[in-house]
C-alpha cells in the first residue's frame, strides 16, 4: 500500500513540474500568438471608428459582410466586391504560381548541392542564404532597377536586338511574380536540400540497376522520398507569397494590390479596422485549409505505401 | 579436388580486358584497378576475394555500369558493354547495404524491375509470386521494408535482383551485416539458388571461408590486381603468390634453396639442410632461393626425426585439433594442426624440443 500511495504523489509533483517548466513556452504561445488573434477576431465584429481604429462595445458583422459585398452608396443594391475578389484570386493564383516556379527551380538546385562532396555543401548553402542579410525592401527596390523599362534587363535585351521597344514589366504581375520567385527561392532550396542531403544515394543506383532510366528513377524514387522536403518548401514559399506586401507594393505599384496590400489599405487610408481584421483572419483561413489539404495529401500517399 | 573437366568448355558469360580504373588525375590518382583481365563462365558462382580496398567493389561496379573504365572493354557473351548504362545491362545487383526502396513494399520491390522492363502486369504479379515464394518471403508481401529484419531484407534484396530474370547477378558482401548462424543459413540459401536458376552469380567477399564454402572459382585480388584465380581447391592448396597464402588459411612460409626443376615440381633444401620434394605454382620458373608454403595441417610435430626442429612455444586446444607453435633452431616459428583423439592429448609441453614432418607433396614453390 505505502508504496503505491508514494507513486501517485511522486507522479503528482511529476505533472506539476512538467507544467512548471512548460509553463513559459504557453505563456509565449498564449500571449504572443493566441492572444492577438482573439483581438483581431474581435475587431472584425465592432463597428469602425470615423478616424481608423473601432468604437468599442459596439458591434457589427459590417466588416465580415465587406470582405465579400459592398452596398451601393446610392440606392443600397447590393453585390459582390469585385475588387475583393480580384485581389483574393490574384494572391492566390500568384503564389501558386510562385510555389510552381521555386520548386521548379529549386529542386535541381537542392540536388546540385546534395550531390556535392560533404565538406562543399556547407558553402553551396551558405551562398544560398546570403540574400537574407540584405533587408527585403532593398533587395526589391534593386529588383525594380532591374526590371524597369531603362534597367538592366530591358538595357540588355535590346542590346542583343531581341526588342526595339523596352517591355513593361514594372507594376505588372509578371514584376510580382518576378520578385517573389526571387525572394521565395531560398525557402525552397533550405528545406528540399535538407531531404536530399538525408536521401540514400545507393538507391538511385539500385533503381538505375533495376533498369529504371533517369526519368523513371526522378519519378519513382526521389521525388516519393524528398517529399517531405517538397511539402516544407512549398508551405514555406506558399504562405509568405500569399501575405506578400513589400513585393507587390515596389514592384506591381498602386494597381496590382495583393491581400496584404488590401490590408495595409484598410488599417491606413481606408480607416476601415474591422474589414482589414476580417480580411486578415480570411487570409489566414485560406492558409489553414490549404495546409490542412497539403498534410491530408501527405498522409494518404503515406498510409497507401503502407 | 580440381575443376571438373567439363567446365573449361562452358561459354564465357563476364570477361574483362585489360581493365584501369583510376580515380582522380594526376600524382594524387587512385589507381583502383590496374590491367585486369578475367572471364567468368556461365552458371558458375565465382567469387571476388580480397582485402578492403582491393579492387574488388569497383571491378563489381563496373560489371553493373555504377562506374565506366579508364582503359580496357568489359564484354557480356561477347559484346562490349562497357558504355552501357547500369538500366540497359541484363545484369542485376544485390547491395551491401540491400538498398531497398523505403517507400514501397516488399512486394513493390521485387515488381520494380519487371515494371521498368515494362512486362504486363499479370506476368509481373505471377513472376513477383513466384521469386517471393523461391526466398520465402510470400507472407510478408504487403509489409514496408522497414519492417521486417535484416535477413529478410537480403531475402527480398535477392528476389528484388533476380525477378527481372537477369544474365548475371552481381552480390556485393551481401552477407556482410548478418549474424553468424544466419550468414551460414544464407550461404547454403545463396547456392541452393545459383543452383535453381542457373543464373551465373559473381560474389564479392573479404571472408575467405565464405569465398572458399561456396565458389566454383575465385579470384584472390589485391591493390587492383588479380593475383590468383582458380578453384578453392587450387586457391588453397596450390596457393601462387605469399599473398594468396597469407590471405587464404594459416600458413608457414620457409626459406629454401632450389637444387633442381623437373615436371613441375623442384627439389628444394631448408636451412635446416632437409631437402623436401615442392610443387611449384603454375607458369613460373623458380630462381636459386625461394620461398615455400606448408599448411599446419600437412605437417606434423615429433618427438624424434623430422626435417625441421626446435622448442615448442606455444600449445593451443581447439577441440576438433590442437595448434602447436614451434620456435624453429634455424629461425621463424611453425606451426603444425594435429587431429586430436580422445584418448590422448597432443602430447606436447611447452618448453620441450619437437620435431617437425612435412608431408610427402605438402610443401609449394611461391612465385614471391
Amino acid at each position: 500500500m505505502a508504496p503505491a500511495r508514494q507513486d501517485t504523489s511522486s507522479e503528482r509533483r511529476n505533472v506539476r513540474s512538467r507544467w512548471l517548466l512548460s509553463a513559459p513556452a504557453l505563456i509565449i504561445i498564449f500571449v504572443a500568438a493566441a492572444g492577438p488573434l482573439l483581438v483581431m477576431l474581435a475587431y472584425s465584429f465592432m463597428v469602425k471608428g470615423d478616424y481608423g481604429d473601432v468604437k468599442p462595445g459596439q458591434y457589427s458583422l459590417d466588416g465580415w459582410f465587406s470582405v465579400l459585398f459592398q452596398r451601393d452608396i446610392f440606392d443600397d443594391t447590393l453585390s459582390f466586391a469585385d475588387a475583393h475578389l480580384t485581389i483574393m484570386w490574384r494572391s492566390v493564383r500568384l503564389s501558386l504560381i510562385t510555389t510552381a516556379l521555386t520548386l521548379l527551380l529549386g529542386f535541381p538546385t537542392a540536388y546540385f548541392i546534395a550531390t556535392r562532396p560533404r565538406n562543399r555543401r556547407e558553402i553551396w548553402v551558405f551562398l544560398v542564404t546570403i540574400p537574407f542579410w540584405t533587408n527585403l525592401l532593398i533587395r526589391t527596390f534593386a529588383m525594380q532597377q532591374v526590371i524597369r523599362n531603362e534597367g538592366i534587363l530591358n538595357t540588355l535585351l535590346r542590346w542583343g536586338g531581341l526588342i526595339d521597344q523596352p517591355v513593361q514589366i514594372l507594376y505588372t504581375d509578371w514584376a510580382i511574380l518576378f520578385g517573389m520567385v526571387y525572394v521565395y527561392l531560398p525557402l525552397m532550396v533550405l528545406p528540399l536540400y535538407a531531404s536530399m542531403e538525408k536521401l540514400d544515394f545507393r538507391l538511385i543506383e539500385a533503381g538505375y540497376d533495376l533498369y529504371a532510366g533517369r526519368l523513371a528513377v526522378l519519378r519513382r524514387i526521389v521525388i516519393p522520398l524528398v517529399k517531405p522536403g517538397i511539402v516544407a518548401g512549398s508551405i514555406l514559399v506558399f504562405v509568405p507569397s500569399l501575405g506578400a506586401y513589400v513585393i507587390p507594393r515596389v514592384l506591381g505599384g498602386g494597381k496590382n494590390m495583393m491581400l496584404g496590400n488590401l490590408i495595409e489599405l484598410q488599417f491606413g487610408a481606408g480607416r476601415n479596422w474591422p474589414l482589414g481584421a476580417a480580411i486578415s483572419i480570411t487570409l489566414m483561413a485560406v492558409v489553414m485549409v490549404a495546409l490542412l489539404f497539403y498534410v491530408r495529401n501527405a498522409a494518404r500517399t503515406g498510409a497507401g505505401h503502407g | 579436388m580440381p575443376e571438373p573437366a567439363g567446365a573449361q568448355d562452358k561459354r564465357i558469360a563476364i570477361e574483362a580486358r585489360g581493365v584501369v580504373k583510376q580515380f582522380g588525375e594526376g600524382p594524387g590518382a587512385l589507381r583502383a584497378l590496374d590491367d585486369v583481365s578475367i572471364a567468368i563462365r556461365e552458371n558458375e558462382f565465382f567469387t571476388l576475394l580480397g582485402p578492403s580496398g582491393c579492387g574488388k567493389t569497383t571491378l563489381l561496379r563496373l560489371i553493373a555500369g555504377f562506374e565506366y573504365p579508364s582503359e580496357g572493354a568489359i564484354l557480356l557473351y561477347g559484346e562490349d558493354i562497357a558504355d552501357l548504362p547500369p538500366f540497359k545491362r541484363p545484369i542485376n545487383t544485390v547491395f551491401q547495404s540491400y538498398a531497398l526502396f523505403p517507400h514501397l513494399t516488399v512486394w513493390e520491390n521485387v515488381a520494380f524491375g519487371l515494371q521498368m522492363l515494362g512486362r504486363p502486369a499479370r506476368e509481373v504479379e505471377s513472376r513477383v509470386a513466384q521469386m517471393l515464394k523461391l526466398v520465402q518471403m510470400e507472407a510478408l508481401a504487403r509489409r514496408r521494408t522497414d519492417q521486417i529484419s535484416g535477413g529478410q531484407a537480403q531475402r527480398v534484396a535477392l528476389a528484388r535482383a533476380l525477378a527481372p530474370a537477369p544474365k548475371v547477378l552481381l552480390l556485393d558482401e551481401p552477407l556482410s551485416a548478418l549474424d553468424y548462424k544466419l550468414r551460414k543459413e544464407m550461404q547454403i540459401e545463396l547456392k541452393r539458388l545459383q543452383h535453381e536458376t542457373g543464373i551465373t552469380f559473381i560474389f564479392v567477399t573479404h571472408d575467405q571461408e565464405e569465398a572458399l564454402t561456396m565458389s566454383d572459382r575465385i579470384a584472390v585480388m589485391s591493390h587492383g590486381k588479380i593475383r590468383q584465380v582458380g578453384s578453392p581447391w587450387d586457391i588453397y592448396d596450390k596457393p601462387a603468390e605469399r599473398f594468396v597464402a597469407d590471405f587464404i588459411g594459416e600458413s608457414n612460409f620457409l626459406k629454401a634453396a632450389v637444387l633442381g626443376v623437373a615436371g613441375g615440381m623442384a627439389r628444394v633444401r631448408l636451412a635446416s639442410g632437409a631437402e623436401v620434394l615442392a610443387t611449384i605454382a603454375e607458369g613460373f620458373e623458380p630462381k636459386a632461393e625461394a620461398t615455400i608454403v606448408v599448411r599446419p595441417e600437412h605437417a606434423r610435430a615429433t618427438v624424434q626425426g623430422g626435417q625441421l626442429s626446435g622448442v615448442v612455444e606455444n600449445v593451443v586446444y581447439f577441440g576438433t585439433d590442437t595448434h602447436i607453435s614451434i620456435r624453429l633452431d634455424t629461425d621463424g616459428l611453425f606451426t603444425v594442426r594435429q587431429q586430436n583423439t580422445r584418448s590422448q592429448s597432443c602430447g606436447f609441453d611447452v618448453g620441450a624440443r619437437a620435431g617437425i614432418e612435412i608431408a610427402v607433396d605438402a610443401a609449394q614453390v611461391l612465385r614471391d
